[in-house]
């Protein structure tokens, strides 16, 4: 994508910036504790954890920053921050 | 083409033109040496001879930040300050340009403290060199009102989009009278066309400006920038001549020789110290000694070609610089010895007239037998008996 010109961007570019390459710790989510309450959808600042077909939710690493609060408030404590491998 | 003649204050011929360039919103706090300018724009929109939103704002940061916001919704925008007021102005500076935003603002050069000085120098200007504006530096009030309307016609042209400083000395040119041939509004007109902006805030197309830019993104935005400022050089060139065409006064070339095609000791300059140069060597001619001046008019985009082809012949350089890069040199000997670097030409630095020290006839005379006899890279004139 050509840049624009004095980096003005149209609503919804955001999206370009891929922050995942920021993360340091790396939530893995783990099948068997959850309980699809959703609460780490929920507080994602990203945005970016959501639901699949069989109700489990896991983060879209392209864009996850790696903050922990998924982990943080996991009722089921079903979440592990793991030191990102790159 | 016929111009009117009036023997004007420096600040109100920059004011005269600014209002035949149209701006449609302008915000400044006033700061000694630039209050007159700011002033005598107030009395015309107040006297409804400026079509003009006039934004009174309580500090340069809030000026600068007002004219990026009203240039980013497609206005014509103006506003002028000096040193501190500059230095106040930083931030904002860097955005301005980043954003792409044409705005031209003229500096009144002045000294920066500690210690407080209201007098002249350029470290002002100088120090805003890295920032993404274009800085143009005026020798009289004449040169001082011209650059105005060449600024706005080069930085909102499409190719180039980055914001211009018109520096003149403060005090020096700002507070002094002189016979300034002035356009009309009709020249002016047929100069300058109505600001078409290339992008614009618009709440029915929504845009934001200077976005964030990860790793991936920042360098190449720097790059873009830096390639429009290459760009604007060329720009410049053809403005300038075309206002030569129509008005008799030729812009075209960024640097201007004086007595330099058989010199064999150049000395560099900007600003109105020129004027001094010139009849210093006027002098030094008579007295049968090959000297020569390099007037720099545009300080960015540097014309590192020009410049070296300009002092090609001579056998030592010596630049006057009205600021200094403490712990290196003065910005301008900098560039010069880049310009000139391979070339076996001696380039000697004289730091000169800070914080508004008079520079006379004599002391360039000085400073010419200095840089024969190989002394330079010093501060000229330094009272010895205070340190």
């Amino acid at each position: 994508m050509p840049l624009n010109v004095g980096c003005s961007a149209r609503p919804g570019k955001a999206r370009a910036n891929r922050t995942g390459s920021w993360r340091v710790f790396k939530p893995r989510f783990l099948s068997e504790k959850c309980t699809k309450c959703g609460m780490c959808r929920t507080v994602c600042p990203e945005g970016c954890v959501s639901e699949d077909e069989g109700g489990m939710f896991l983060a879209d690493y392209e864009y996850c920053k790696g903050c922990g609060l998924c982990a943080e408030e996991c009722p089921a404590e079903g979440i592990l921050m793991e030191l990102e491998e790159k | 083409m016929k111009q009117k003649i009036a023997i004007m204050e420096g600040s109100h011929a920059v004011a005269e033109a600014v209002k035949y360039c149209r701006p449609q919103v302008i915000a400044a706090y006033p700061i000694t040496p630039q209050t007159h300018i700011v002033e005598a724009l107030a009395e015309m929109v107040a006297n409804c001879e400026l079509d003009c939103e006039y934004i009174t704002v309580e500090s340069e940061f809030s000026a600068l930040s007002a004219c990026l916001g009203a240039s980013a919704a497609g206005s014509r925008t103006y506003s002028a300050t000096t040193s501190q007021g500059l230095a106040l102005m930083f931030e904002v500076c860097f955005n301005v340009a980043g954003m792409r935003l044409p705005i031209v603002m003229t500096i009144a050069n002045r000294a920066l403290g500690a210690p407080l000085s209201i007098w002249n120098d350029q470290q002002d200007s100088i120090s805003l060199r890295d920032s993404g504006w274009m800085q143009v530096y005026a020798e009289d009030n004449q040169e001082a009102t011209d650059l105005h309307y060449l600024a706005y016609r080069v930085s909102e042209n499409h190719k180039v989009l980055l914001p211009s400083f018109v520096c003149f000395d403060g005090f020096i040119l700002s507070h002094t009278y002189e016979p300034v041939e002035m356009l009309s509004q009709e020249q002016v007109d047929s100069y300058l066309p109505a600001f078409k902006p290339f992008q614009r805030l618009d709440a029915a197309d929504p845009i934001s400006f200077g976005m964030y830019a990860t790793p991936d993104y920042y360098l190449e935005f720097r790059y873009e920038t830096d390639q429009a400022m290459k760009r604007a050089g060329k720009v410049f060139g053809e403005a300038g001549r075309e206002f030569g065409e129509l008005f008799g006064r030729d812009y075209s070339a960024p640097v201007e020789g004086y007595h330099l095609d058989d010199a064999d000791t150049a000395l560099v300059a900007m600003g109105s110290i020129c004027g001094t140069v010139k009849d210093a060597i006027d002098e030094m001619r008579a007295a049968g000694e090959k000297v020569g001046l390099l007037k720099i008019r545009c300080f960015r985009p540097f014309p590192s070609e020009e410049v070296r082809k300009a002092l090609s012949g001579v056998s030592r350089v010596a630049v006057l610089d009205k600021n200094i890069s403490l712990g290196a040199k003065g910005a301008v000997a900098l560039e010069v010895k880049d310009a000139l670097y391979g070339s076996q030409i001696p380039v000697l630095d004289y730091i000169i007239g800070l914080g508004g020290r008079d520079v006379r006839k004599k002391d360039i005379a000085t400073v010419v037998s200095l840089a024969r006899a190989g002394k330079g890279d010093l501060f000229y004139g330094l009272r010895t008996e205070l340190i």
